[in-house]
């Protein structure tokens, strides 16, 4: 899809990073000189028992979260210094989330949950509705659209949040445990999801446990008490 | 701006979804609203009645009164004891030293019962004046008032009202018949045009007798109060001061007071007045109730969606954007008990209007709405603060 020379840019670098948190007058050190560069195209599983710091460095790539120290490059930006409104409008336009959860908004339409990330991008509602459809549709949840998320199945819901992920075409989606609330088949069926997305051109960060789906990946990164010990 | 639309669309969708907590909520400003509209609409609507009636009184109108309970604009006469000191003397030297009055007339109010044929009706018995038509401008229909030989002989001649003449007689003519009135018997001169009614007393279920015969007839020897007419080419004042200085010379300043149409209306509008605003100051603690249980539901509210909020903040929502949803919300919902409750306040006043003058004003209204969006907003501001400043990644793990 896009040129080779393009590809080899790193689109996300983490340089040195490190997150420290302050317990009780105890400084507790999460991640410690992290390393990381990811390119346009790359499939990352991050893998690592719980309590080794990877859902930290997860939100830390995904900008909900800041490091103590080190730098975060999003596209030749250091955004390890933003505020939190400039987080949240690079969150908005450059990183899509799934999460294990799902985290559907009740009371509203798998569209209306679709286009929430566009409303906040600030696009007028026809062009919300047009993107958000399109995107729906193109994961089979065309007859769909007008549900609400209880009236979905697990791989449904999921599927409208990789939706909701995929409308803004960010530069990555940071998927957090994605088939951790579903059976084994339906899980095998979004992970299927991911790797065709990336074969389609997207950069895919997967955070799991799961050795089974971290080997889907073309890249495994292990983490172990806040430090990268593997990188197949 | 298309931010806010759909912020506002959402804010709808949620208070729907909770259709029994949001109306509960409101229920409070909806109280609060309703009440002091329909308060100050039954304050300035009383008012305006009771205004309305005293000038119809007419403005060159004094009264003077027995005791001290001179009406001052901003405080109040202390009272004093009330004991009746005027007498046929008094009259006499008002009638004849007065020369910026048109007309002095006694006055007194006697309970009494009247009866004709085995009817009888027990009823205010008035003792006026002859020149009351002319004082109160109201005409007999129906043969004539008592003129000024018969007051001072102090004959039984009486004068009915129009409902107690239809009472006492229906169909027959009561001219020159003789009625019993307190064991006397009294001749029907005339019967006074129909005045309507004063408030709750209807002003035509009366009979006026000389105040000379209301004296012997009730067994009295002093006058109640006078009713005094000032000429129209003097000013209130010089009339006042000319009563005064015809009374001083046989009474004490503490023995009578002067009171005049404007003061009444002056001190009765004060007096409502301030009544009104207390009574609506009550009213508006409802309000402050109000917006402090739209306060806590907000709490709760924020709290029951902290995930909700860290979805938002994860694709894209500012922490602004996250104070203004909440801020809508509590504004929709006390802006909507707002509107509720001047429904109901407005329609309450024009239900309670057959009974009760009341005047919805438009400022009351105006009041209203803006002080219910101010609660909705001022107690919004600290559950959207905190909405606003949760952190992301643990509402988004808040179970």
């Amino acid at each position: 899809m896009s040129a080779p020379k393009l590809s080899k840019m790193p689109i996300l670098e983490l340089q040195n990073v490190g997150k420290a948190y302050q317990i009780d007058s105890q400084n507790l050190q999460i991640l410690k000189g992290i390393n990381l560069e990811v390119k346009k195209g790359d499939f990352i599983a991050i893998m690592g028992p719980s309590g080794s710091g990877k859902s930290t460095l997860m939100n830390i790539i995904g900008c909900l979260d800041t490091p103590t120290s080190g730098k975060v490059i999003f596209e030749n930006h250091d955004v390890s210094k933003l505020s939190e409104t400039e987080l949240a409008q690079i969150r908005n336009q450059k990183v899509g989330f799934v999460f294990q959860t799902f985290n559907l908004i009740p009371r509203t339409t798998a569209l209306a949950n679709v286009e929430l990330p566009l409303i906040y991008k600030g696009l007028p509602a026809t062009e919300r509705t047009v993107l958000a459809k399109k995107v729906l549709e193109q994961f089979g949840l065309g007859p769909r659209i007008s549900h609400f998320p209880n009236q979905l199945s697990g791989g449904e819901q999921q599927r409208v949040a990789i939706s909701r992920a995929l409308v803004t075409q960010p530069l990555i989606i940071l998927a957090d445990e994605p088939t951790g609330n579903l059976d084994s088949k339906t899980g095998e069926e979004i992970i299927k999801i991911f790797q065709d997305l990336n074969k389609a051109g997207n950069t895919v960060i997967l955070v799991t446990h799961d050795k089974d789906i971290a080997d889907q990946a073309k890249k495994i990164i292990k983490i172990h008490d806040g430090q990268i010990v593997g990188n197949i | 701006m298309d931010k806010l639309l759909e912020t506002f669309k959402l804010t709808i969708i949620t208070l729907r979804a909770n259709k029994l907590r949001s109306l509960l909520t409101m229920l409070g400003i909806i109280i609060g609203v309703s009440s002091v509209i329909l308060l100050i609409s039954i304050g300035s609507g009383l008012k305006s009645y009771i205004t309305g009636q005293l000038q119809g009184l007419g403005s060159n109108s004094l009264y003077v009164v027995p005791g001290n309970l001179e009406l001052k604009p901003g405080g109040g006469g202390s009272g004093g004891t009330a004991i009746l000191k005027f007498t046929v003397a008094h009259y006499r030297e008002l009638t004849q030293k007065g020369t910026t009055f048109q007309a002095v007339m006694g006055y007194s109010e006697n309970n009494g019962t009247v009866s004709y044929a085995g009817k009888s009706k027990t009823l205010q018995v008035a003792g006026v004046g002859y020149q009351y038509p002319e004082v109160r401008n109201q005409y007999p229909i129906q043969g004539t008032f008592f003129n000024a030989t018969q007051q001072e002989a102090g004959k039984k001649v009486i004068v009915l009202g129009k409902t107690v003449a239809d009472d006492l007689f229906g169909n027959e003519d009561p001219m020159g018949k003789k009625i019993t009135l307190s064991d006397n018997k009294f001749t029907v001169l005339g019967v006074l045009e129909k005045k309507g009614a004063f408030g709750s007393v209807d002003m035509d279920n009366q009979v006026f007798i000389p105040f000379t015969t209301a004296m012997t007839t009730f067994d009295v020897d002093k006058i109640q109060s006078f009713w005094i007419e000032a000429k129209d080419t003097v000013s209130i004042d010089q009339a006042k001061a000319e009563i005064k200085k015809i009374l001083l010379r046989t009474l004490k300043q503490d023995d009578f007071s002067v009171l005049d149409t404007g003061s009444i209306i002056t001190v009765i509008s004060q007096v409502l007045g301030v009544l009104t605003i207390a009574l609506a100051g009550i009213a508006a603690i409802s309000l402050i109730v109000g917006g402090i249980g739209i306060m806590n539901i907000m709490l709760v509210s924020v709290t029951e969606r902290t995930k909700e909020i860290g979805l938002r903040k994860a694709v894209g929502a500012t922490p602004k954007i996250i104070m203004i949803q909440f801020l809508i919300e509590s504004t929709v919902i006390s802006v909507a008990g707002g509107i509720i409750g001047i429904i109901l306040g407005v329609g309450g006043s024009l239900a309670m209007k057959s009974f009760l003058p009341t005047s919805v004003s438009f400022w009351s209204i105006l009041l209203a709405f803006s002080v219910s969006v101010i609660i909705g907003v001022v107690f919004g501001v600290m559950p959207a603060a905190r909405a606003a400043r949760l952190n992301p990644i643990q509402a988004l793990r808040y179970e």
